[in-house]
């Protein structure tokens, strides 16, 4: 559930939720891969630190899959593909 | 009027509201378990005690990290689906058709629209054929009685589509059960505010740790947010409000020594940090010769406020016992200047300008 996406992974889309609280960033990744097709991969970025809990939980009541989640020095960054 | 032929038909689909709280998952839980497909609605108004305040507050955030909807979600097995509903539910806030409970709680009316939400929502191009809520007849004073039942589901829209499945043997069948969609005789008839039932029903299912939010889950049905927002009402005096007016009532002490301005003081570092994202659009207060709180002002102070105003950061700050505190007044427009202040003392500040009580 970490590293490098392999090439074909990579993000197609990019939502900025940095300064979005909980569960503001959980909402607009949903609204936003409601719009992606199967298999397709969204990158989110966030600043609260309730994402690393919500977005995972939001994943895994989906059923789609974290590629990336990871905790950086300013924010946490999230690759999701869409099932 | 048990009906035991429900698999005659395909799966029915029902909106199951879930607010994170416990009656909301049972009720989803009795009907997921007679082969419904149902899938969660929760609504984020901008009032939910649910996610973002937990963030804010250190204290809180050992306490819980979990967005208790999606928590709920987990458990059932069903998809969760948040809807922001900020913009909409203002009207609901400022224009209850049936007013407000004990505080600014417009409980009857955010019923109704929930409802009628859940029922109209396009999920995957699909409607649902029914909405499920946790509700329970005496649970709620203004909700949740037997008189207002009928209103719920009269207004929303939902007519007999709406099942109570906690309740369901206090109501007339809906069509769910006519229907035969859900088997009647395994629904129940929970009433009064008695919690027994409910844990009770969630020890056979299974179900531990789920949340159990004292007063809801709405920060409008708080008397001392209900204060506050009122207080902003007042004071600007236009009954309206944007989202970052409700997010910063959520946060620190707000102190209002006259009408054209009020102090919201940062209590600790997680609120302090919150506040900051904020601090370029208001005049503000940081302490320099001693730790202290960040302290916005909303309103419109004059020179003479802003000495008052640093005197009260001084007084929340580490110098609150020392001759004299240094502070920078911070504005909008990029100037700042330093004042000297001697921070007031406790028997200055009037129990009155604590807004929210």
């Amino acid at each position: 559930m970490s590293g490098e996406p392999s090439p074909h992974t990579r993000p197609t889309t990019r939502l900025d939720a940095r300064g979005l609280l909980c569960p503001l960033p959980v909402i607009r990744t949903q609204d936003k891969i409601r719009k992606l097709k199967v298999g397709e991969v969204l990158e989110v970025v966030a600043t609260d630190p309730g994402v690393l809990h919500d977005i995972p939980a939001w994943c895994r009541v989906h059923g789609h899959r974290l590629l990336v989640s990871e905790q950086r020095a300013d924010d946490y960054r999230f690759h999701i593909e869409v099932a | 009027m048990g009906m035991h032929d429900k698999n005659a038909n395909a799966p029915k689909r029902a909106a199951a509201l879930i607010s994170g709280g416990l009656d909301s998952m049972l009720a989803a839980k009795v009907v997921l378990d007679q082969g419904v497909d149902v899938e969660g609605i929760n609504f984020f108004t901008g009032f939910c005690v649910e996610g973002h305040t937990h963030a804010i507050r250190k204290k809180d955030r050992s306490r819980q990290k979990r967005n208790n909807a999606l928590w709920v979600a987990e458990q059932l097995g069903i998809k969760l689906h948040i809807i922001d509903v900020i913009d909409e539910y203002k009207d609901i806030v400022l224009n209850p058709k049936h007013g407000y409970g004990a505080n600014l709680n417009p409980c009857l009316d955010c019923k109704i629209f929930m409802v009628n939400k859940a029922l109209t929502q396009d999920v995957l191009d699909r409607g649902f054929d029914f909405v499920i809520t946790g509700e329970v007849i005496g649970q709620r004073p203004k909700s949740q009685r037997a008189d207002t039942m009928p209103v719920i589901a009269r207004e929303s829209g939902a007519g007999d589509r709406l099942l109570r499945p906690l309740c369901a043997l206090n109501l007339p069948p809906t069509l769910p059960e006519r229907e035969g969609w859900v088997d009647r005789d395994k629904l129940f008839g929970f009433h009064g505010r008695d919690r027994k039932p409910q844990m009770a029903l969630a020890d056979a299912f299974g179900f531990s740790d789920y949340a159990q939010p004292a007063g809801g889950c709405c920060f409008l049905t708080d008397e001392r947010y209900a204060g506050k927002l009122a207080d902003l009402w007042e004071a600007r005096g236009v009954r309206d409000y944007d989202f970052d007016d409700i997010m910063l009532l959520k946060v620190g002490r707000h102190i209002r020594p006259a009408p054209h301005y009020k102090l919201i003081v940062g209590r600790e570092e997680g609120e302090n940090n919150f506040l900051s994202g904020y601090r370029r659009r208001f005049v503000h207060i940081n302490t320099v010769s001693h730790t202290g709180p960040l302290t916005l002002i909303d309103g419109e102070p004059t020179d003479g406020d802003l000495v008052l105003a640093a005197r009260i950061a001084a007084r929340y700050s580490q110098g609150r016992t020392a001759a004299e505190v240094s502070v920078n007044v911070h504005h909008p427009s990029g100037t700042s200047s330093e004042l000297r202040v001697a921070p007031l003392l406790p028997t200055e500040l009037e129990p009155a300008w604590h807004v929210g009580g």
